[in-house]
């Protein structure tokens, strides 16, 4: 075959990215709204297909450039079908693991895949390490190479810490002793690794394997710090913070997936990669605003520092209430609003939830639900569970939403949430909550909070909704005492 | 890579980063989830990168132009890569998918 014919392959092949690069873009912006979301996946489903059957293609055409085609079974089975393999096994993996998933396990799924992808990167630029000046031959290629392992190194340790962490794994809740001097360290390391690296490229003409005896220590130096740097910089981040982590490590594995782009100047990859980590960045943002934190304080600032003290006061005993009495008052409702938390996920109590939504609603009664952007584990936590339990999502509101109505609303029903309804941040300014937008609950006729017990939420700051005059407190495994009122409105 | 390949690059770089912040910034809270995981499964794209370094590695592997045992290192890493980005694409997908398919409107069953 002669090289116009070359030509024309690889120009394909290009086209091909330009595709694929064009239903992922499609695919993104159909996944922002709720009636096309789903088509919006497929789209972008339908642009990796095309990527991938791409650079098969690429690779078939260097084949026959370099006359192997046809005539070189080793490095046939080599190049096609170790990826081949590869993609079989994982393929079935993902694709069990997607199925058999429980909804409430969904914040540490999404942790472990971003864990793999940021894993696959890493990986990537290891192996174009390994390929040596066929894939990085100058600094600039070895500098992106050197930024993919950091990036994907941190990404993958960071998703399993936080992975770990939402599974209530024990040896996830550790400290490290003076993180940011620690986590300083490890990145000034490893950014001397990557200059090890790349200055073993710009200066060696030794040997075609690649960049020497140097190269290897820092390639090595960069691989084991953050690896380690992932681990110290998410091992200390509480609970309630975790949807603004886990959109950031999102962010991380796709910037990650884009800077393997660069050595090989693959555009889809750089393209589509970028894309996510931009995605990622917005919604860490969106997140942070939610809770009235500034990234940078998140990341470098330990959280609860400066303890309110304000509360020794005036201490008021909350007020607990039967279900008998609390199905009286919820009978005569005419406006219920329920605002739900991590809680409730750990209760599983979702289904029971639909059920006393269904039950009010018989007997002529007007259900909202209130949904705290950061509620949960990570962004949309609630609304995926919510609507596992069938709940349509016209009936979730956000708490911009709500907040002007909360006056005419006759019970506010608190599951399992505590510091996204915290009065404090409105009108404490000692509080380390004071500024962050929350759900007006306290402002409700009659309010019930269902708590398994007396304690203070993941922050550890006192709630003075809970000894509120118009506040009554419903104590128990929060699945059991939803079902019980529903149990009242049946009898 | 010459200057222009890398100015090339950083410009469609920066140009892609706009485009995802331009495309993301109106979401209903409601959508974050499978946003989330949905551009997961996006970020996967590095098989692209694992399939391609791989078939780099076979190639030098079988023409013998480097270290042998660089190559063949760099043919398990390939491997590896395409393993665990593959299971982040279809398991990404799918359950984004599966998490969509649960979101109904009023009336819908």
């Amino acid at each position: 075959m002669n090289t116009t014919a070359i030509s024309v392959i690889s120009a394909i092949c290009i086209i091909m990215y330009i595709a694929a690069s064009i239903f992922f873009i499609l695919g993104i912006k159909k996944l922002g709204k709720a009636n096309t979301a789903r088509k919006g996946n497929l789209l972008s489903s339908v642009g990796m297909g095309i990527a991938v059957l791409a650079v098969f293609i690429e690779g078939i055409s260097y084949m026959i450039l370099t006359g192997n085609f046809g005539r070189n079974i080793g490095l046939f089975f080599l190049s096609f079908g170790i990826p081949f393999v590869a993609i079989i096994i994982g393929g079935i993996i993902g694709f069990l693991w997607a199925k058999k998933v429980e909804m409430t396990g969904m914040p540490e799924l999404v942790a472990l895949f971003n864990g793999f992808g940021g894993l696959a990167s890493l990986l990537v630029a290891l192996s174009q390490f390994s390929a040596g000046k066929a894939v990085t031959n100058d600094a600039f290629a070895a500098i992106t190479l050197g930024l993919t392992i950091a990036i994907g190194a941190i990404a993958f340790t960071g998703s399993i810490v936080a992975w770990g962490k939402l599974s209530g794994k024990k040896m996830f809740k550790k400290n490290v002793p003076v993180p940011n001097f620690v986590n300083g360290i490890l990145c000034g390391v490893g950014l001397l690794g990557i200059i090890f690296y790349a200055c073993g490229y710009s200066s060696s003409s030794r040997g075609a394997a690649g960049a020497g005896v140097l190269g290897v220590i820092g390639v090595i130096l960069t691989v084991i710090v953050f690896l380690v740097l992932g681990v110290t910089l998410v091992i200390k981040i509480g609970g309630g913070d975790m949807p603004v982590i886990i959109s950031f490590l999102n962010a991380l594995s796709g910037l990650a997936a884009a800077f393997a782009g660069f050595p090989i100047r693959n555009t889809v990859l750089i393209v589509s990669g970028c894309l996510v980590g931009a995605s990622g960045l917005i919604l860490t943002l969106i997140m942070c605003k939610a809770m009235n934190r500034k990234f940078f304080d998140l990341l470098f600032k330990s959280f609860g520092a400066k303890k309110s003290t304000a509360a020794a006061g005036e201490q008021k005993e909350p007020k607990a209430m039967s279900i008998e009495d609390a199905f009286l008052i919820l009978e005569a409702a005419k406006n219920v609003v329920i605002i739900p938390g991590y809680g409730m996920a750990v209760a599983q109590a979702q289904h029971a939830v639909k059920e006393l939504c269904d039950v009010l609603e018989e007997n002529g009664c007007e259900v909202n639900f209130a949904i705290h952007p950061v509620a949960g584990r990570m962004p949309g936590h609630m609304n995926v569970l919510l609507a596992e339990a069938n709940v349509p999502y016209e009936q979730l509101k956000t708490s911009d939403d709500i907040n002007p109505q909360m006056s005419n609303v006759d019970v506010a029903i608190v599951i399992g949430a505590n510091d996204v309804v915290n009065p404090a941040a409105i009108n404490d300014e000692s509080s380390p909550l004071y500024g962050m937008p929350i759900v007006n609950a306290y402002e409700a006729r009659t309010v019930f909070v269902l708590k398994r017990g007396k304690g203070t939420g993941f922050s550890g700051i006192e709630n003075p909704l809970f000894t509120n005059e118009n506040t009554v407190m419903i104590y128990g495994d929060a699945k059991q005492t939803v079902s019980q009122l529903v149990v009242e409105f049946e009898n | 890579m010459d200057i222009q390949t890398i100015m090339l690059l950083l410009f469609i770089f920066i140009i892609a980063a706009f485009l995802g912040v331009e495309l993301i910034s109106k979401v209903p809270s409601q959508l974050h989830t499978p946003l989330m995981s949905g551009t997961n499964a996006i970020s996967g794209i590095t098989i692209v990168g694992a399939i391609a370094a791989t078939q780099v590695n076979s190639f030098l592997a079988v023409n013998g132009s480097g270290s042998i045992a660089a190559d063949i290192i760099g043919i398990i890493f390939g491997f590896l890569a395409v393993l665990f980005a593959t299971i982040n694409v279809i398991g990404g997908y799918f359950v984004t998918d599966r998490m969509l398919g649960m979101f109904k409107k009023k009336g819908d069953n």
